[in-house]
């Protein structure tokens, strides 16, 4: 490909033939790696696919910064965050009523604010702009297609039909990671770890999405819902504030998607716009753009191997993500993953071994911290959360309730009790029973 | 609007540079396979339609590449790729 051939022969002879470190893929773990590696001196290209970092890129999407603010300490806070998130709302759809839970608390108004809505195009564009500012070299439109190996080691990446060599390779090419599979990290992904994310990004002013949402300043909202959005199975629909937007969206397992033939990809994003409630949220907005992406869904027991011989993956190329229900995280994990990756090569640097053995130090630095612990804490979370009864079951048994304790009849109205308790069969408390039971292996 | 057009629309709102090649191609003779059979309903830009006689094609244009059918319907029946750098979706919200 002729475009790659003409930027590296901008630098002439001394655009190395090889570099200490290559990263494949700059999104949040390549560029925390870069960033992290830069910052020390080491000598980083970072290859990226699309037009520029974040091109490729999709979230829901909501940060949480406070795992990482120590690992980066200073550098979040110019970074074009959109709106920290002041209120909380988790809604079950049935089929004809909604019920929802709505947090929000002085705690969350609180400095440092512990999560924001995000714009990936935006944000990995300007943490890119970080990285380079630290001496780290960033080639855009340059897909990496292959890894050059020898002996049985990564010795570098073939990208743009060039052979580009490197002392060790970080693999953030995202959640289908192709890389890793070719680096025999990973097998071929099965469909129950997996699930697609749909977004419309609306543009709303400023003025009407605080008034619809009850926000001020820069207060931001977060709405996350379950039940009919997927017909009853795996997934939900989403909506953050962005500062003159919406992310609004919709999250199916792919599992879920295959097996009921009544789920349509495409359909379930119109279908959740349409419910009333949502549709008032939304009025008057203009999408201004449609996008798709896959979510690791599968928790620690779908992580690949971490590490090989002179290479490391970092982010959902690893399949650091997690979904709690209430909490669905990934871009922390990411951010942090690629820095521990970073560390581990730091390390390893000072003895000139990139072996296996020697970067296993990285899987050491990630047992420390938040990032495989919370993936091991939460280990069943995947196995709970797709039991389908909470996604079709309660909202409809829930819903049902809330009409019988609101509804006012033309006659006399039974006692609450007597209303409430018609609805518990023994049949139906065994099986509440059983439910939190596995609610409480989370 | 009918789905089909609706989701064109959306489409155009996306910023999607040509494509050389097409990056993902069903395996020759796999058309017909029942594993691709999902990529009509799960493809959330709607790439794959049914053929009069009953195989299934794939038009590329309009592909967001988030790799739904490459996991949904395996490496069996689909050559699945990433285009090269300089082409296919460009987010600019992301």
């Amino acid at each position: 490909m002729s475009y790659t051939i003409h930027h590296f022969d901008l630098w002439g002879s001394n655009i190395m033939e090889k570099f200490e470190v290559i990263i494949a893929g700059a999104g949040l773990a390549g560029l925390a790696a870069a960033y992290t590696l830069a910052s020390q001196g080491t000598e980083v290209l970072v290859l990226e696919r699309g037009d520029y970092p974040g091109a490729k890129n999709v979230s829901g999407g909501r940060i949480y910064l406070n795992p990482i603010r120590g690992l980066f300490p200073g550098l979040f806070d110019e970074a074009p965050l959109e709106r920290f998130i002041v209120h909380e709302g988790f809604s079950l759809l049935a089929k004809e009523r909604t019920v929802t839970v709505s947090y929000s608390g002085d705690e969350l108004r609180e400095e440092p604010h512990q999560s924001f809505s995000i714009l990936r195009s935006k944000f990995d564009r300007w943490f890119a702009g970080q990285a380079e500012g630290k001496g780290a070299i960033l080639l855009s439109k340059v897909r990496v297609e292959g890894l050059v190996e020898e002996k049985g080691r990564v010795v570098g990446v073939i990208a743009g039909g060039d052979e580009l060599r490197a002392d060790v390779v970080v693999i953030c090419d995202g959640v289908l990671s192709l890389l890793s599979e070719k680096a025999g990290l990973r097998t071929a992904p099965l469909p129950k770890n997996y699930a697609v994310g749909i977004k419309e990004v609306i543009k709303i002013s400023k003025e009407v999405v605080d008034e619809r949402f009850g926000l001020q300043g820069n207060e931001g909202a977060a709405r996350l819902y379950v039940g009919e959005v997927t017909k009853g199975r795996f997934g939900g629909g989403f909506i953050y504030t962005n500062r003159d937007s919406v992310s609004l969206g919709v999250v199916i397992g792919i599992d879920a998607l295959l097996k009921h033939e009544e789920l349509d990809a495409p359909a379930a994003i119109d279908s959740f716009k349409e419910r009333p409630e949502v549709s008032a949220l939304i009025r008057g907005g203009e999408t201004v753009e449609y996008s798709a992406h896959l979510i690791p869904e599968g928790g620690y027991d779908a992580l690949g191997k971490l590490y090989g011989e002179g290479v490391l993956a970092a982010g959902d190329a690893a399949g650091f993500a997690l979904n709690v229900g209430f909490t669905v995280r990934g871009m922390e994990y990411a951010l942090a993953s690629g820095y521990y990756a970073a560390k581990a090569i730091l390390q390893a640097k000072e003895d000139g071994d990139f072996s296996s053995r020697r970067l296993s130090v990285y899987k050491n630095l990630l047992e420390d911290s938040f990032v495989l612990q919370d993936l091991k804490n939460f280990r069943e979370a995947p196995r709970v959360i797709e039991n389908p009864r909470f996604f079709g079951h309660y909202p409809e048994m829930i819903g049902s309730i809330m009409k019988d304790i609101y509804g006012v009849p033309e006659g006399p109205k039974e006692r609450l009790y007597l209303t409430v308790k018609r609805r518990f069969s023994l049949k139906e408390l065994w099986s509440i029973f059983m439910d939190l039971k596995g609610v409480m292996k989370i | 609007m009918s789905d089909e057009s609706r989701l064109k629309v959306k489409l155009g709102l996306d910023v999607f540079k040509p494509l050389k090649e097409p990056h993902i191609k069903i395996r020759p003779g796999m058309e017909k396979d029942g594993r691709l059979r999902p990529a009509l309903r799960i493809c959330p830009a709607g790439l794959y339609t049914e053929r009069s006689d009953g195989g299934i094609s794939l038009s590329i244009d309009g592909c967001l590449e988030c790799g739904t059918c490459r996991v949904g319907c395996g490496s069996d029946v689909l050559d699945w790729n990433y285009p090269d750098g300089d082409a296919g979706v460009q987010y600019r919200f992301g």
